[in-house]
């Protein structure tokens, strides 16, 4: 195994932004332990990984709604990879604003899934990242945390709950030599957005996964990717108030 | 969304679906509108209107491998998968894939649905001879493998059968073997077409030739030339290259590109390269793939695009039909700025593949009205020499010339009546040909 190599833990990794991270690393033979709801993707994303250069690829089938398996997950991952370097957490849904406004069962499904369900996993996480001493944990979030908007709060709400338990997880597991990274990308041409209309402020998958491998590396807090939408946000968070809840978007 | 070819001519107001499995895929089909026309898309590299319909299923996320198995040679990947990103994989562990065509930055399923033709096609033939098999997504839903030997008409429908008989799922490829990522170059210039066409033939047994044209020469210069013959080199060095490239970031004005500036290009060109020192050696990417180095420069054309004119004539004729050609495009005072003579070999047995044993050429031109009455007399020419077009480059040709081109299309057509009899498959360039089971258009008609 060359220095480079890494034991990376990676849940919802049929996502697209997770499925070209995981070739990143897998070009650079680390070995891979994947997480998601579809066995017949994980499968095929597992025989991907191996041909593009990992030594190692297993997964667990999962729905990370059922939060009593979590504990069994990250520790099913660490046997396997003998230890993690890095875990990444990318799942999560996009809600339906409109229903979920009407409905607190679908809300509450979609917080469960996009804020809940991370938090419950970063629980397990930190256990064994604090008895190793090292690694980085790193979450993808949302410029949609940022602030409320209108349009998408339920989504943002669950996305600004993680990166506000991120911030603090961060301080805690400074001492253990353990890093935290927030990722907040803008949007993202994946096939989860495949309805929407494309325009110049759209990335690609595959331009968001060089983003988050090097945030790890140089081990950043909050990423903004790209790095347009920090600017972006910046400006979104300091328009007033009074004349933010007047704006529909 | 607008899409179009790489040409950038025509476009079409589409929707796009990206299936992410086979499943995605047959639900998608399931639940199509048996009214709209739907053609399967990959990297969107051929240049004409065969990739373009009012719906279109992108490839974009069937971008899986499955299997390599470097001891045989052989790799299995989902249609959406790129040349680029399997020679990443497979050059450093020495192996090649045997036909490339001049980007490598098509698809795998476009590829094979192209049947796409490389340097070395007088040797070594089309990409589906080295197809070990394919699977197909039917309209039906239902998932066929066919091969050389098993569902073999469905097989030699599909190569070549620009995306008309289903949707490519999966190839498995044999590749072959390399002791470098270098190629050995030779170039040689011809003072016109004779002395090319004598190289090309003196030359046959080179592994790799292509040769650049002078398209505004004439008269006693008529088809001057260089041949840039390959070899692949054996000094073991197997490395990838950290490939440096550029973009063209908009259109840039169509006017800049015009016969003075492509007689300037074209003649500083020749002469800055006949003494002969193109003898050197080059990696694979710069050797096969000069223009992936500048991202989007189809947009060097302005913003109305540009043709392509690929056809091929039998050996017999080829000389006489190549500079009737030659001498039309020059006598209308159309400048082609990338001209490219190649020496085909044998024919395949697909009913829709271009190649056959003769010489292909190709040039390109800026669109505009006027050009496609020269076009059309091109056909002419060409029909009148026993020839046929490249359909991946194709975004004009009329029904009749391609019928005349392509005599196999009603074998072609037997078999697409048994697999898609309902037209779920339909391209804007197979209405155009008439490759629809319904009479040109009726039913399908917005």
């Amino acid at each position: 195994m060359s220095s480079e190599a890494k034991k990376v833990f990676i849940v919802g990794a049929t996502s697209a932004i997770a499925k070209e991270t995981a070739r990143v690393y897998a070009r650079r033979g680390c070995d891979l332990y994947l997480v998601a709801r579809n066995e017949n993707q994980l499968k095929s994303l597992t025989d991907d990984l191996k041909v593009r250069g990992a030594p190692r690829v297993s997964y667990s089938v999962a729905d990370l709604n059922h939060f009593n398996q979590h504990a069994q997950l990250v520790s099913q991952a660490a046997e396997f990879l003998q230890g993690l370097d890095i875990a990444l957490i990318c799942h999560g849904s996009l809600p339906d604003q409109q229903a979920s406004e009407k409905s607190f069962e679908l809300a509450q499904h979609e917080i469960n899934t996009n804020g809940l369900s991370v938090i419950s996993m970063l629980t397990e996480l930190a256990e064994v990242f604090i008895n190793q001493r090292q690694g980085t944990i790193a979450v993808i979030t949302s410029v949609a945390g940022d602030r409320g908007r209108q349009s998408n709060y339920v989504y943002g709400s669950a996305k600004a709950m993680v990166s506000t338990y991120l911030q603090g997880l961060r301080g805690r597991l400074l001492p253990f030599n353990v890093h935290v990274v927030d990722i907040r990308p803008g949007f993202v041409d994946s096939p989860m957005t495949a309805r929407f209309k494309k325009g110049p402020l759209w990335s690609s998958p595959i331009k968001i996964a060089g983003i988050i491998v090097k945030s790890i590396e140089r081990k950043r807090h909050t990423v903004y990717a790209p790095f347009y939408w920090g600017i972006i946000m910046f400006a979104v968070r300091i328009i007033p108030e009074f004349l933010f809840k007047r704006i529909k978007f | 969304m607008e899409i179009h070819g790489w040409g950038r001519y025509p476009t079409v107001n589409a929707d796009i679906d990206e299936p992410v499995d086979a499943l995605s895929l047959s639900q998608l089909l399931q639940v199509q509108d048996q009214q709209q026309p739907v053609i399967p898309r990959g990297a969107g590299r051929s240049y004409g209107d065969s990739a373009l319909a009012e719906r279109v299923i992108s490839s974009r996320f069937l971008d899986h491998f499955v299997k390599f198995d470097d001891a045989a040679g052989e790799i299995v990947c989902a249609s959406g998968v790129t040349l680029e990103q399997i020679l990443q994989i497979s050059v450093p562990k020495g192996w090649f894939l045997p036909v490339v065509p001049g980007t490598r930055f098509v698809t795998v399923g476009g590829a094979i649905a192209s049947d796409v033709h490389g340097k070395n096609h007088h040797l070594d033939g089309c990409f589906s001879e080295f197809v070990k098999s394919i699977r197909v997504m039917l309209a039906s839903g239902e998932t066929v493998q066919c091969s050389h030997t098993r569902q073999k008409n469905l097989f030699r429908a599909t190569c070549g059968g620009m995306g008309l008989t289903g949707v490519i799922l999966q190839a498995t490829l044999k590749l072959s073997r390399i002791e470098s990522a270098f190629i050995k170059q030779t170039a040689l210039p011809a003072a016109n077409l004779d002395e090319i066409f004598t190289l090309f033939e003196e030359n046959a047994h080179s592994k790799y030739s292509v040769a650049w044209l002078d398209c505004l020469a004439k008269g006693k210069n008529l088809g001057r030339s260089l041949l840039y013959l390959g070899e692949h080199a054996t000094d073991n060095n197997l490395e990838l290259q950290d490939s440096f490239s550029v973009s063209v970031p908009f259109h840039s004005p169509g006017f800049l590109l015009n016969k003075y500036s492509i007689g300037v290009f074209n003649s500083g060109y020749f002469n800055l390269n006949k003494r002969g020192n193109g003898d050197k050696q080059l990696h694979y990417e710069n050797y096969f793939f000069p223009l992936d180095r500048i991202h989007h420069w189809n947009r060097l054309y302005g913003r109305k695009g540009f043709l392509q004119y690929q056809f091929v004539i039998p050996t017999e004729t080829a000389k006489e039909g190549i500079s009737c050609v030659l001498r039309e495009v020059s006598s209308k005072g159309k400048g082609s700025f990338l001209t490219v003579l190649k020496k085909m070999g044998q024919q395949n047995k697909n009913f829709l593949s271009f190649p056959l044993d003769g010489y292909t050429l190709a040039l390109d031109f800026k669109y505009e009205q006027s050009l496609l009455p020269l076009l059309d007399r091109l056909d002419e020419i060409v029909l009148a020499h026993d020839g046929k077009f490249y359909l991946a480059k194709d975004a004009r040709m009329n029904e009749q010339t391609f019928k005349q081109a392509y005599p196999e299309w009603e074998k072609f057509m037997k078999v697409r009546n048994q697999v898609d009899p309902d037209d779920r498959f339909t391209s804007l360039q197979a209405r155009r040909l008439g490759l629809v089971s319904a009479p040109n258009g009726d039913r399908h008609v917005q």
